[in-house]
């Protein structure tokens, strides 16, 4: 069981953190007009935008 | 999930994909300018503003303003007069032949405190015109928009169907791997799914609200049926008010913001037209709220004896469309915001572009008499995860 809770989060923990934040991010300059919301927003839509093109462009090191 | 269902799955996958990728493609293409189409106008100098002028300066009257702006297309009829959200020393006056909707239109933009004329603002032609076109509806009126709006069905099918395929394919693997030192059809697997699980809810927020958007004329003309019937049924019988026996414009916007104290002109639909009745002007008026000014409140002034017929509260179904406007645009949070925008639709293109190559070249990835039969190092041995599999059980 507690394998399988482990695998479970291995897997959906990074997708369910970002999907939470990006959400947070869409509503939370519906409700506001340039104040806290807008900057709320950048940072959580800023932060899976970072993550997805951080991976996606990271070059590591050639193995021997 | 056993692999019958992964296969179920992956039918599902590729099919909804492959019949909307290359429409997906156009419109993420066709959108990266029009999230900045403000700033390119203003670039352009196609933006029209209003001169700067002390707040107390008095505003001319709304009937002079229609009357300035008809005089240049006296042929025609005034649909809408209508307001900039942040200008509010402005009016845009849209004239086309009837008062039917129509893509004929012809807009003026006049100086709401001198009533003279600011512009003319073509907005059928050049490059921000042709990318609007192919964007909303492919030059084809509504049956383009609904056949886009289906292919943005298509879009959150595919998204749905490769969230649930996410799972066989990255069990064994960190997140964010990206195989590069291998084969490039596992690299473009690997960013594949990388892009695809970043930006799953904002790419499901984007494809629902545009497709909520293409039923925004079948929505409006529904909310004409379900809510103004009822409130027209005292006119039974009577001709659409002729324009002789109209009040003042000015006097209805008036009475109107009499009603909801606090609230500002959005537009004002006039009698025949497809956001109001034949016996009203309609005025519909913003809220002050940051999520209110997103809704609006109709209230329907009767266009002879400008009295006030009814303030009918936004059903839920204008409600939501209103709200899934910006949550598609992009266009509410500034421009640290927009920038996220364009990031996010780059990497959905890049998202559509892999799958798309990963279809391309399927079964190509393992070549017969290759030891790809040894599982490949951090790769799952379930059959799934070799993506040569994963095509096949598509085809």
């Amino acid at each position: 069981m507690t394998k399988v809770r482990h695998s479970f989060w291995h897997l959906w923990g990074w997708p369910i953190v970002l999907g939470v934040l990006t959400s947070i991010g869409l509503v939370s300059a519906l409700f506001s007009d340039g104040g806290l919301g807008d900057a709320v927003a950048w940072v959580a839509l800023g932060i899976p935008t970072v993550i997805g093109f951080w991976y996606g462009w990271r070059r590591r090191r050639s193995g021997p | 999930m056993n692999s019958r269902r992964i296969k179920t799955w992956a039918w599902v996958h590729k099919w909804s994909s492959l019949v909307c990728t290359v429409f997906m493609l156009l419109l993420c293409i066709t959108g990266l300018p029009l999230i900045f189409h403000h700033e390119i106008g203003h670039l352009l100098g196609t933006e029209v503003e209003a001169p700067k002028m002390p707040a107390d300066t008095p505003r001319a009257s709304l009937d002079r303003v229609i009357a300035v702006a008809h005089a240049l297309h006296p042929e025609r009829v005034v649909q809408f007069v209508s307001q900039p959200e942040d200008d509010d020393g402005l009016w845009f006056v849209t004239l086309t032949p009837t008062p039917a909707p129509t893509e004929d239109f012809k807009s003026v933009a006049v100086d709401a405190r001198t009533g003279q004329v600011l512009a003319q603002p073509k907005f059928d032609e050049g490059f921000m015109w042709v990318m609007f076109k192919l964007h909303v509806d492919l030059f084809a009126g509504l049956p383009g928009k609904l056949f886009l709006g289906f292919m943005g069905l298509l879009l959150l099918v595919a998204i749905v169907s490769g969230v649930v395929l996410y799972a066989p394919f990255m069990r064994k693997l960190e997140f964010g791997t990206v195989r590069r030192e291998r084969r490039p059809r596992l690299k473009w697997l690997d960013l594949h799914n990388l892009l695809g699980i970043v930006t799953l809810v904002w790419a499901f927020t984007v494809g629902a609200t545009g497709m909520i958007n293409t039923w925004a004329d079948l929505v409006i003309k529904y909310w004409q049926y379900d809510q103004l019937s009822a409130l027209l049924a005292p006119y039974k019988g009577q001709p659409e008010t002729p324009k002789a026996e109209r009040g003042s414009v000015q006097r209805s916007l008036e009475v109107a913001l009499q009603r909801a104290p606090g609230m500002k002109v959005g537009f004002i639909a006039f009698p025949g037209t497809a956001f109001s009745s034949p016996h009203h002007n309609t005025v519909f008026l913003r809220g002050n709220e940051p999520f209110t000014s997103r809704l609006l409140q109709p209230v329907l002034v009767d266009a002879k004896t400008n009295e006030v017929t009814a303030t009918p509260k936004l059903p839920w179904y204008l409600a939501a469309l209103l709200v899934s406007q910006p949550l598609h645009f992009g266009d509410y949070g500034g421009m640290p915001m927009q920038i996220l925008w364009a990031l996010l639709d780059i990497a959905t293109i890049i998202v559509l572009g892999s799958g798309l190559y990963l279809w391309l070249k399927r079964g190509k990835a393992v070549p017969a008499g290759a030891p790809a039969q040894a599982p490949a190092q951090g790769a799952p041995a379930a059959p799934i995860a070799r993506p040569a599999v994963t095509a096949k059980a598509g085809s």
